[in-house]
């Protein structure tokens, strides 16, 4: 697909030089962008697929943590509720939707009560504010039905669309002068005297002084690629259920199991999403492939029972999709559990700033990390506040369809394009779509379009306006056939005209 | 400023074949202020892209292509000077019938005398089904490759495969294969096809397309583009039977799963759902249990025929237009209606028992030499007609007439043989 505002390969050219290039343009790889974008730096983002945030950034619970999970001191509890607290600030920035609707960490019988307690300890040492244990009846004024003995509240968990976020800093960090390489697999990455070369598979070759590998679930490679071999990636995948919106009032806050040792992950639950949808998951099973997002009809009849006992009104009809998405774990499956998040500036590679094991909680941290990231850099290239430096995103936080009638009227009597609907289950306008389509970063697939305008992600996957969407493609931006991808380069929609 | 406020009569809420029919006969019942809202930028619904023939045998006595039966209607429409409202989509309704719509001209806000809802179906979708694998591209339900394909010129496939044999699914492959594209098969799990007999002769077997009773899809392959499925066979619990698994090459996988009668409006006007249709609960009038507002066509319940739509939605339209006018007099008692045994579902399911009704119905299975025999409270015989054969991709309508629901309190319509 052709529009696109992040840099095309240039074959031949000079090799551009950068003074921070960062691989990888997941949620971490985008804050750490974007943090840098408010000096005089040259920086570059390369990524291997056609858009930012395609990997596990898009593929999780959307949860922001409290930070009551980690052990005191470590990095995952320092940089959780550091980042958390940032989260507000930076979505008003960013017109991006939080929502801080609280969890309940619930026990259910006697034997899980210490458990509770040593959480809300921890909590309390790691900062986070608020917690309480609370009786049945508090409980259930939080979340009517829930059950349990008592549960551990913890008001600092919010909710955020994982994708929308990083797109958002992406954005941010572009018009803030961050050049973006998508679709651009890092092949080798070379250190020759103070600058780092990096090379992709189609030839861009880029040079810089600083080389931040933000790479997830692949980050394992690239630190091979500079002759680091000391972490492996375990990808570990988690599947989920999306459910119709319809049961979306069900929930008012978070409910979580109380969790068991060893686990990797934390347990089967539902999540509300800031849309509206539930989420059913995740399931966590060790997988080969760090991108092996396929879903299992054994796991996804799991999450199906699951399902069905936290949310007992819950019907197969309710449920509209499946996706699994790969964690980026350090700890094998002997091992288990979680290790704390690797970030460092290798002396052994000057210049070289590793971000390895970037799991949960790597949404919520994702601001304090680009901080830490930001220090570190200042010690290897000089940081100068650019006095042009623009924080906020010029756009409405949220969809047409979230505001009240009197809004919706003023806005089409504005923009008429407001007063079309292309996607029916979403309410999505044309005006949404064609802003989607038009967005700083480019368009190359339709999964682009989904996560942006939210096109796509309705009960119907689609049905009614995918082909309204490749009307406009091809009516008002002179698509052909052959130029629409789902996602990523080979994933062709169509085969051509049926008739020339 | 707000939206634009307006007071119409009858309001009717789509404008594919039921809608059509509806608002025809609400304007020729006696409804003066008629209009329909259609989101779409033409008349006729999904009848655009069916250029196949076969619609109007019942109605016309002739085979029509889809465009050909809608734009029967469409003139109809106009000659009776019927305002619609196109690209406008309703964005919600409420128990007052009043209808919040959005077009690019604005906001409005209508009160309306009575509502018709026609919304039709949408296909049921790879998450619905939970088709496991990976999502490559090349999996599209069967409508949405008929739109791409018939509306817009576009090829979704050289090689496919079709899970479901709905009616849609079956008309595609045949689609596919007159365009040059080399159908692999159709699989169903169901021991027996979802479409019409006349469907699996004409779009199959007529084109050497195998059809694979029995026997599903599995899984998806393939991680950019799909590159193959596995097909498996099933036992009489729809359990994949282990060591039966294929593996079939293609690059496209059509959807013919299911179709959802789209009542996501209804239910916000807190209209009451049938959960055996997913329609409305209607009465003989095809009255909802919100006063005033109507249901017909796909959105009550999916047809077989569009020509059987549109024979309701005449219904439907009548009555409206009754209400709107205010001489629909108010029923004091219902009779209701129930399925029995071999019968998935009955409509309509309340009566009043002061006028001939006609039954529209569905069998669980297929069966042969049978009657379907409508029974009251007692067991004692209402109706009863004899069929040769019995299909559930076929929907069957029994007119009743009222000097036979005299002393009727209830009714059971089942399969005896």
């Amino acid at each position: 697909m052709g529009n696109s505002g992040a840099k095309e390969t240039t074959s031949g050219s000079s090799t551009p030089q950068y003074d921070v290039v960062i691989i990888g343009a997941g949620v971490v790889g985008n804050a750490i962008a974007r943090e840098l974008s408010r000096y005089a730096l040259r920086i570059a983002v390369v990524e291997k697929e056609l858009d930012v945030g395609m990997g596990t950034s898009a593929r999780n619970s959307g949860v922001l943590h409290s930070g009551i999970h980690y052990k005191p001191g470590s990095l995952r509890a320092k940089l959780n509720v550091e980042g958390n607290s940032l989260m507000e600030g930076l979505c008003r920035e960013l017109k991006v939707k939080i929502q801080y609707i609280g969890k309940l960490t619930v026990a259910a019988e006697d034997e899980e009560m210490p458990t509770l307690h040593a959480l809300k300890e921890q909590g309390e040492a790691n900062g986070v504010p608020g917690l309480e244990i609370l009786d049945p009846e508090d409980m259930e004024k939080l979340q009517p039905g829930v059950r349990g003995l008592k549960a551990l509240f913890s008001p600092t968990t919010g909710i955020i669309c994982p994708y929308t976020f990083t797109i958002a800093l992406a954005e941010s960090a572009l018009l803030n002068g961050v050049d973006y390489f998508l679709g651009e697999e890092v092949r080798e990455v070379k250190r020759n005297g103070q600058k780092f070369t990096v090379r992709t598979r189609k030839g861009l070759g880029l040079v810089s002084k600083v080389l931040v590998n933000a790479a997830g679930v692949l980050s394992d490679k690239v630190c091979r690629m500079l002759g680091i071999n000391d972490y492996t990636i375990y990808p570990c995948r988690g599947e989920y259920l999306v459910l119709d919106k319809r049961l979306g009032h069900h929930l008012s806050t978070l409910v979580y199991p109380a969790p068991h040792k060893g686990k990797a992950g934390l347990g089967i639950h539902l999540t509300k999403t800031v849309d509206g949808n539930i989420l059913v998951g995740p399931s966590n099973e060790y997988v080969d492939g760090p991108e092996d997002w396929a879903t299992t009809s054994y796991i996804m009849g799991k999450l199906r029972e699951e399902g069905e006992k936290l949310l007992p009104s819950l019907t197969t009809s309710d449920i509209i999709r499946s996706f699994s998405g790969i964690r980026a774990k350090q700890a094998p499956p002997e091992e288990g559990g979680f290790r704390d998040f690797v970030i460092e500036s290798r002396t052994d590679v000057p210049g070289f700033v590793n971000l390895v094991g970037i799991e949960s909680p790597g949404l919520t941290s994702s601001p304090a990390i680009a901080r830490m990231v930001r220090d570190m850099v200042s010690a290897l290239v000089p940081l100068r506040e650019k006095p042009e430096f623009k924080p906020e995103l010029d756009r409405m936080t949220g969809y047409f369809h979230e505001l009240s009638a009197e809004e919706q009227a003023d806005l089409v009597a504005k923009d008429r394009d407001y007063g079309e609907i292309v996607c029916r289950c979403e309410q999505i306008t044309r005006k949404e779509v064609l802003e989607a389509i038009e967005n700083p970063l480019g368009v190359k697939s339709v999964t682009a379009l989904k996560f942006r305008a939210r096109v796509m992600m309705g009960r119907c996957q689609g049905g009614f306006c995918l082909p309204k969407i490749v009307r406009i493609l091809q009516e008002d931006f002179g698509y052909r056939p052959e130029d629409f991808f789902l996602y990523r380069e080979g994933s062709h929609l169509f085969t051509g005209r049926v008739r020339s | 400023m707000g939206p634009k406020e307006l007071k119409k009569g009858v309001v009717v809420v789509g404008g594919g074949p039921a809608g059509l029919a509806a608002a025809v006969s609400a304007k020729a019942s006696g409804c003066d202020d008629v209009v329909i809202i259609e989101r779409g930028r033409m008349l006729g619904g999904i009848l655009n892209q069916c250029i196949h023939d076969g619609f109007g045998l019942h109605r016309f006595k002739e085979a029509l292509s889809g465009p050909e039966y809608a734009q029967r209607f469409i003139d109809q429409v106009q000659d009776l000077g019927i305002e619609t409202l196109l690209n406008t989509m309703v964005l919600s309704i409420n128990d007052s019938r009043e209808i919040l719509a959005s077009s690019r001209e604005g906001l409005f806000r209508i009160r309306a005398g009575a509502v018709v809802l026609a919304m039709g179906c949408r296909e049921r979708t790879a998450g619905a089904i939970f088709l496991p694998g990976t999502r490559p591209a090349g999996v599209y339900t069967a409508g949405v490759a008929q739109n791409l394909i018939n509306l817009q010129n576009i090829m979704v496939g050289e090689e496919a495969v079709i899970m479901g044999s709905g009616d849609i699914g079956l008309i595609m492959a045949r689609r596919l294969a007159l365009e040059g594209a080399s159908v692999k098969g159709v699989y169903e799990i169901l021991p027996y096809p979802s479409g019409l007999p006349r469907n699996i002769q004409q779009c199959l077997k007529d084109f050497g397309i195998p059809l694979h009773l029995s026997t599903t899809v599995v899984e998806l392959h393939g991680r950019a583009r799909l590159k193959g499925v596995t097909v498996a066979r099933v036992d009489e619990a729809r359990r994949v039977i282990q060591g039966t698994e294929s593996f079939i090459p293609c690059d496209t996988l059509l959807l013919s799963v299911g179709l959802i009668p789209e009542n996501e409006l209804s239910r916000e006007a807190g209209v009451a759902i049938e959960p055996l249709t997913g329609g409305a609960l209607v009465d003989d009038t095809l009255m909802t249990s919100v006063e005033g507002v109507f249901s017909c066509g796909n959105v009550l319940h999916v047809h077989d025929l569009v020509d059987h739509v549109s024979e309701e939605a005449d219904m439907a339209g009548h009555f409206a237009a009754r209400f709107a006018v205010g001489e629909m007099k108010p029923r004091d008692s219902y009779i209701p209606i129930a399925p029995g045994r071999g019968v998935r579902y009955v409509l309509p399911q309340k009566i009043s028992g002061e006028m001939d009704v006609v039954i529209s119905l569905r069998v669980a299975e297929p069966m042969e030499q049978k009657a379907i025999v409508g029974r009251d409270q007692n067991g004692r015989g209402i109706f009863r007609k004899k069929q040769v054969k019995l299909h559930p991709a076929v929907m069957m309508r029994i007119k009743v007439k009222k000097e036979k629901l005299q002393g009727v309190s209830s009714m059971e319509v089942g399969v005896e043989g």
